[in-house]
């Protein structure tokens, strides 16, 4: 009997058993249904969209890590989910190249130079976006009509541009629903909205599946729920407030809702982890923020779309609400001082 | 999830982890053997260690004194079994240090009967008889702190103490020594309860058990003695509510303030099994000779609660109750905050509540630490609202004094739920563990030094 050595090890030796990787890969599962009606609405070019933002990102994470001597990370699947998120924020033709190239921007400039997986300040696919649009504001402002037919045997000509050309594109639908109501005044149906049945980005068309993703993960337990809700009531209450004042210069909130980018924003992109406030408190004024700063660019800023900057601006100040904000400690009448 | 806490009391935060208490809850407590060698180390609580009074050679009654108590918190140690004392020398300890204790050798065929002394009557004794006793008895926390428990008891000057908080709540996954010890100890406890609430000047008692030990709040209800003051009131079942502070924040709906102590809001807690040894050995003049463990786990074979002799090497102990043979860990204590054995040669001692014995299938290893990402589960879990996730990073860069002034890192109790949830495998209980000792250990340097 007792033959064998015994381990030693430090308590708790109990574990609840749900790593990094497998929440990461949760996340990746949830924007499945999103991306798979991404390629069902606009085809073979969003499909080689899609591979190539995401491939490019789990190999600029790979060959980073082994040019800086460490042990790769790309297992613990969030380059995966960098990589795809990009890809579903960008116009279903954009040249395939500058999506490689946002790609490579977002995991090196947006997570790497931070320091990885765990240090990023802003959101890395954000960062990736954000470059885009200021390199190629012409790429990434040109729409492409949703369900045309043959769409999945031929590839947009702009999809296969050359790096460095100017890319021509073949079927331009002057707009999403967001730049039409901005610049034309006319505002989509809520009910096509929220199916997915307009133009816009690759993967923010469809409110529904971006929903249903969002509840996978909140069932999970992987995902923080005061986020995507706060960021939504606010948008909504806003966004209402304006419409009652007047109707005819400001869209229903049901529009605001479920046009542009807000739903994907809100549960995938506003619910990084690690760019989002820790305690619950924090966690609803970063929501509210993100809303609040949607509504003021998206109806008074000069562009039509406001989540991405809005994103980042509340990337940015999450550390300090997290330290303004930090729960009151147990026997303690004040906040604890945070450093 | 604190929007939703309607209905009952309870304190913030906190986890569930799975019970397992099934597999032991419904075994009487049984009597264990005799191991013909106790191993019995003279400091088996908190404080100052028992000076030995026996002489090698010696033979020894059950329940003579060996030791008597090294100080005001110290305790004295009685023979669990009659025998002959074989040697005194430096004993294996669960901490891995050897250190001075007393070898016992039973005699085989004695008859075990126990020595006895003058009891102590509930009614006639005054506060400090009682407190007396209860020293004479070696009595410490039986719960797993192994805090004398007369030191606890004394209320301070100018306090007072309103209610006797008995714990019964056992929230330590797998053990179930303490709702064994409710089921079929009730008369001691209330006995014990007697006691306590003239050595406290408390009014009532209030003995709190979670809702996974209904059966024991309901007999220990029904049985409740004529006149004594006492309620049983059942919380719902949370990691870790068997904390004072957690207890006290759920039964009485008060916070203990930081750095302070139960007494400060009125209230003294002690362990019901606890109790129930005062309540059973008071009376008799004796002392503490043997404790309820919970011997259980994946790779334990007959498990069950046993009454086992204080001193009861550990591997006489797996040997009786048989174990797997891909036999991994073995633990002292819950699975939270136990402590894994490194050596079998260690003895049960009064502290001891459970022993765990895990194979390699059950021993969760974490086989890869990922950076903190932020997620804020550790922040929902503990039950001190403190940050684990930013105190995880701040012990990384060994800002060790920074975690104590401005994070409360002295308040945390090390209950390990931060460590339970996080994703990231990130150690975060065991940095906490070595920053309160830095912590310490500066500080009484600091005191050395301007004391020189």
């Amino acid at each position: 009997m007792f033959k064998q050595t015994l381990n030693i090890s430090t308590s708790p030796h109990l574990k609840l058993g749900v790593s990094t990787d497998d929440i990461m890969r949760n996340v990746v599962w949830a924007m499945l249904p999103a991306s798979a009606f991404a390629v069902y609405a606009f085809g073979l070019s969003v499909f080689l969209l899609l591979v190539t933002s995401t491939a490019a990102a789990v190999l600029t994470e790979h060959l980073l890590c082994r040019w800086s001597g460490k042990e790769s990370t790309v297992s613990d699947w969030s380059a995966v989910i960098t990589g795809l998120l990009l890809g579903l924020t960008l116009p279903p033709a954009f040249p395939l190249w500058m999506a490689f190239v946002g790609s490579v921007i977002a995991v090196a400039l947006g997570k790497f130079a931070f320091g990885g997986l765990g240090y990023n300040t802003f959101n890395p696919a954000l960062v990736g976006r954000a470059v885009l649009q200021a390199a190629f504001p012409a790429a990434i402002t040109t729409w492409h009509p949703a369900f045309l037919e043959g769409r999945f045997t031929d590839i947009a000509s702009s999809t296969l541009a050359l790096p460095f050309m100017e890319p021509t594109y073949d079927a331009v639908s002057g707009a999403t629903p967001l730049s039409a109501f901005k610049f034309d005044g006319v505002a989509a149906d809520s009910a096509d909205l929220a199916l997915g049945l307009v133009s816009g980005s690759a993967g923010e068309t469809c409110a529904l599946l971006i929903v249903l993703g969002g509840i996978y993960l909140v069932a999970r337990n992987m995902m923080n729920w005061r986020i995507p809700v706060s960021i939504l009531l606010t948008v909504y209450v806003l966004s209402g407030i304006m419409h009652w004042v007047d109707a005819e210069a400001y869209p229903s909130p049901a529009f605001m809702l479920f046009s542009g980018g807000l739903m994907l924003g809100a549960v995938f992109m506003a619910t990084d982890m690690v760019a989002s406030p820790l305690t619950s408190k924090g966690v609803v004024v970063y929501g509210v923020l993100i809303g609040l700063l949607v509504v003021v660019i998206r109806l008074w800023g000069g562009l039509p779309e406001g989540v991405m900057y809005a994103i980042l601006l509340a990337n940015a100040v999450s550390p300090h609400i997290d330290s303004a904000l930090q729960n009151r400690v147990y026997g303690t009448v004040k906040k604890a001082k945070a450093a | 999830m604190g929007l939703f806490n309607f209905g009952h009391k309870t304190f913030r935060h906190g986890i569930h982890p799975p019970e397992h208490k099934s597999e032991t809850n419904g075994l009487p407590i049984r009597q264990f053997a005799f191991a013909p060698l106790l191993v019995l180390p003279v400091s088996q609580h908190i404080g100052a260690p028992s000076k030995i009074i026996v002489r090698e050679g010696q033979e020894v009654m059950r329940g003579q004194l060996l030791a008597e108590a090294g100080g005001y918190v110290s305790v004295p140690l009685h023979a669990p079994v009659s025998g002959r004392v074989r040697k005194i020398a430096n004993v294996p300890t669960a901490k891995g240090e050897m250190s001075l204790g007393i070898y016992l050798e039973a005699f085989p065929a004695s008859g075990q009967e126990v020595l006895e002394r003058d009891g102590l009557d509930w009614q006639a004794a005054t506060p400090e008889e009682i407190l007396q006793g209860i020293q004479n008895a070696g009595i410490v926390g039986l719960g797993g702190a192994a805090f004398p428990t007369h030191v606890k008891l004394k209320v301070p000057e100018g306090k007072q103490c309103e209610v006797l908080l008995l714990n019964g709540i056992e929230c330590e996954p797998y053990l179930t020594t303490d709702h064994r010890v409710m089921l079929e100890q009730a008369d001691d406890i209330f006995m014990g309860i007697r006691y306590l609430l003239k050595a406290t000047g408390a009014q009532r008692a209030i003995i709190g058990i979670e809702a996974n030990k209904k059966d024991a709040a309901e007999h220990l209800s029904r049985n409740i003695p004529e006149g004594l003051p006492v309620t049983v009131e059942v919380v719902p079942v949370k990691y870790p509510q068997g904390s004072e502070k957690m207890l006290i924040t759920s039964v009485m709906g008060k916070e203990v303030p930081s750095g302070g102590l139960p007494i400060d809001v009125g209230a003294v807690v002690v362990n019901v099994a606890t109790t129930a040894e005062i309540g059973r050995l008071l009376p008799h003049g004796r002392g503490i000779q043997e404790r309820v463990v919970t011997i259980t786990g994946p790779g334990v074979k007959k498990k069950g609660n046993y009454l086992i002799p204080v001193g009861t090497p550990l591997r006489f102990v797996l040997e009786e109750v048989g174990v797997a043979d891909n036999l991994s860990e073995v633990y002292l204590g819950g699975p939270m905050m136990g402590m894994a054995v490194s050596n079998l040669d260690i003895s049960i001692t009064k502290g001891t509540s459970g022993i765990l014995a895990f194979t390699d299938n059950e021993v969760h290893r974490a086989d890869k630490v990922y950076p903190c990402i932020k997620c804020g589960a550790c922040v929902d879990a503990c039950p001190l609202s403190l940050n684990p996730s930013q105190m995880g990073i701040l012990a990384k860069f060994e800002a060790y004094d920074d975690m104590a002034a401005n994070h409360n890192l002295m308040d945390c109790f090390e209950c390990g739920s931060c460590s339970y949830v996080c994703p990231s495998n990130i150690p975060l209980v065991q940095y906490f563990r070595m920053s309160k000792a830095v912590v310490r250990k500066r500080a009484a340097a600091k005191k050395e030094a301007a004391n020189v």
